[in-house]
């Protein structure tokens, strides 16, 4: 696996260059954000208290375990991405307005993004490891560097802008071909589920919406695109 | 029993829970670790056993998602509280804000409508307490348990013609549903609950998961062996950790807990607890001794009411 130690903000060349696999460790300041960061600054119009793309062009899917020690002084313990399929509507938008450069999170996102977004405006995914390997992430903080909007959106959900060095392993879901790793490992271990359904009739009693027993369909939103492709 | 006794086990409960794996867990990780063939998850299986390492070390807490906290409270029958069992729920509330702060664990709880976030992990229902008791026994034991919750659930009503093949075409469902993309964070412990009604299939699934150990099967050689037979189909799908084709299996263990049910159906519900399987247990005895313990008391032959 090819290592890539990379300096915040992230230049369009070096992230063109990061394959799906690679790992990546990052050096420099990150910010935070989940649903309601998107909602406060896409849907309501705040204005975003830094300029990302020249602070902090690297967001991540995350609301940290921390704790605000003193007034106006915040310590993180851990930290890992939760999953971003769930921020699939506001993405698009947040990546091109802001020139954001990689985005942290989990699972990885429906390949249409990468394709249709992330291939034009030079940006990778990058998943956290393991999910749930939190203490290994807590030791790249070095800081908080400031909370935005607590009060408006409470602590975890705010926008944390932290420093981090030597911050990882992550590794590279989406590349800038639009390219999957999500997609390429489930394309591989479908054809194990074909075998296990070949033996297990259905069951008698079906659920709304369980009438399509491909394995094309996944739980993440916005799947049309991946069938679209066959 | 003190009511400050049981304050300070609740908070060590919560403590072991948040930062160290159970040993049990942590020895299950590190033979999936060497089992693992393929690059990929071999690469993530090495940054979760550092991690379990790194969380107990630095006192970090082992997934930033402290999930709902909650505590599972097995009662000797002949224990004595000096402050009842209102004093016990006491004593655990306080000792859940405490911990959250002392350790900066994330404060996850709240409302579920105003999305409003009182800080400390308390609210309405919040935390779970659920009882059992235990015969002959005059000691209090607290299992504090952080789990998340969006990924790797799953009930279904299922009738009397679909039997076992039933519960495995389950399995395979819930796994090709949440797995795939290792939303579920294997390598995972599954608990299955198999009859009772439907809310106590879904009870004892959950309980199955959390509250056993790897290795440990039922009692009855029949569930035992479909324990086994569950754990081979969860494996044979490929599936290593965060979802990559690889060898170090899928699952560190299933656990399947059954209760009897109506005659025309059987309720199966469905849990995957993920690879950061946070569990701590501390018991109370009657001297005011602490005593923290690898496995849980939960599953007993007179909590599945054998002989009463």
């Amino acid at each position: 696996m090819k290592i890539h130690r990379l300096a915040i903000p992230l230049a369009e060349q070096a992230v063109r260059r990061l394959r799906v696999g690679d790992v990546v460790f990052l050096e420099g300041k990150v910010h935070t954000g989940r649903a309601l960061v998107y909602q406060h600054v896409l849907e309501q119009g705040h204005e975003m208290p830094l300029d990302p793309a020249r602070v902090s062009n690297v967001q991540m899917h995350a609301a940290p375990a921390g704790q605000e020690e003193s007034p106006g002084r915040y310590r993180i313990s851990s930290i890992q991405a939760t999953a971003s399929f769930r921020y699939g509507r506001w993405v698009p938008e947040y990546v091109r307005r802001f020139g954001i450069r990689a985005v942290i999170g989990k699972g990885g996102m429906d390949a249409a993004i990468y394709r249709d977004v992330f291939a034009r405006t030079g940006t990778v995914f990058l998943t956290t490891v393991g999910y749930g390997v939190a203490a290994l992430y807590g030791r790249g903080v070095r800081g908080v560097d400031a909370v935005y909007w607590k009060d408006e959106l409470g602590l975890p959900e705010a926008m944390w802008l932290i420093d981090t060095h030597d911050f990882g392993p992550f590794i590279v879901d989406g590349d800038c071909t639009g390219a999957s790793l999500a997609e390429q490992a489930i394309d591989r271990i479908n054809p194990r589920f074909e075998h296990a359904y070949r033996s297990l009739a259905p069951h008698v009693l079906k659920r709304m919406g369980e009438i399509d027993q491909s394995l094309e369909q996944e739980v993440i939103a916005g799947n049309a695109g991946r069938a679209r492709d066959r | 029993m003190k009511t400050s006794w049981i304050e300070a086990a609740a908070y060590e409960a919560h403590r072991l829970a948040a930062t160290t794996h159970p040993a049990d867990v942590r020895a299950a990780l590190e033979r999936s670790f060497e089992r693992e063939a393929g690059e990929l998850p071999r690469f993530v299986m090495q940054a979760i056993v550092e991690n379990s390492r790194v969380a107990e070390q630095d006192q970090r807490p082992i997934c930033a998602d402290v999930g709902v906290m909650r505590m599972f409270v097995v009662a000797g029958n002949e224990a004595r509280i000096e402050s009842g069992f209102v004093g016990l729920e006491q004593a655990v509330r306080r000792a859940t804000a405490r911990v959250t702060r002392d350790l900066a664990l994330r404060s996850n709880r709240v409302h579920p409508i105003s999305r409003r976030n009182p800080g400390d992990n308390l609210g309405v229902f919040a935390p779970n307490v659920d009882y059992r008791f235990e015969p002959d026994a005059d000691w209090v034991e607290l299992i504090a348990v952080h789990k998340g919750g969006a990924f790797g659930s799953d009930f279904r009503m299922m009738v009397d013609g679909d039997g076992l093949n039933g519960v495995r075409k389950g399995l395979v469902d819930a796994i090709a549903e949440f797995g795939r993309r290792g939303l579920t964070c294997p390598p995972v412990i599954i608990g299955v609950g198999i009859g009772g009604t439907k809310d106590q299939a879904f009870g004892i699934a959950k309980q199955a998961a959390v509250l056993r150990t790897i290795g440990d099967r039922h009692p009855e050689p029949e569930i035992a062996g479909l324990e086994d037979e569950l754990h081979e189909l969860a494996d044979s799908l490929g599936l290593g950790a965060m979802g990559y084709p690889g060898t170090g299996g899928y699952a560190l263990d299933v656990h399947v807990e059954i209760a009897y049910t109506h005659s025309a159906l059987t309720p199966l519900g469905i849990h995957q607890l993920c690879q950061a399987a946070r569990r701590g247990v501390v018991r109370i005895h009657a001297d005011g001794t602490l005593e923290t313990r690898d496995a849980p008391s939960w599953f007993s032959d007179y909590s599945r009411r054998a002989g009463v």
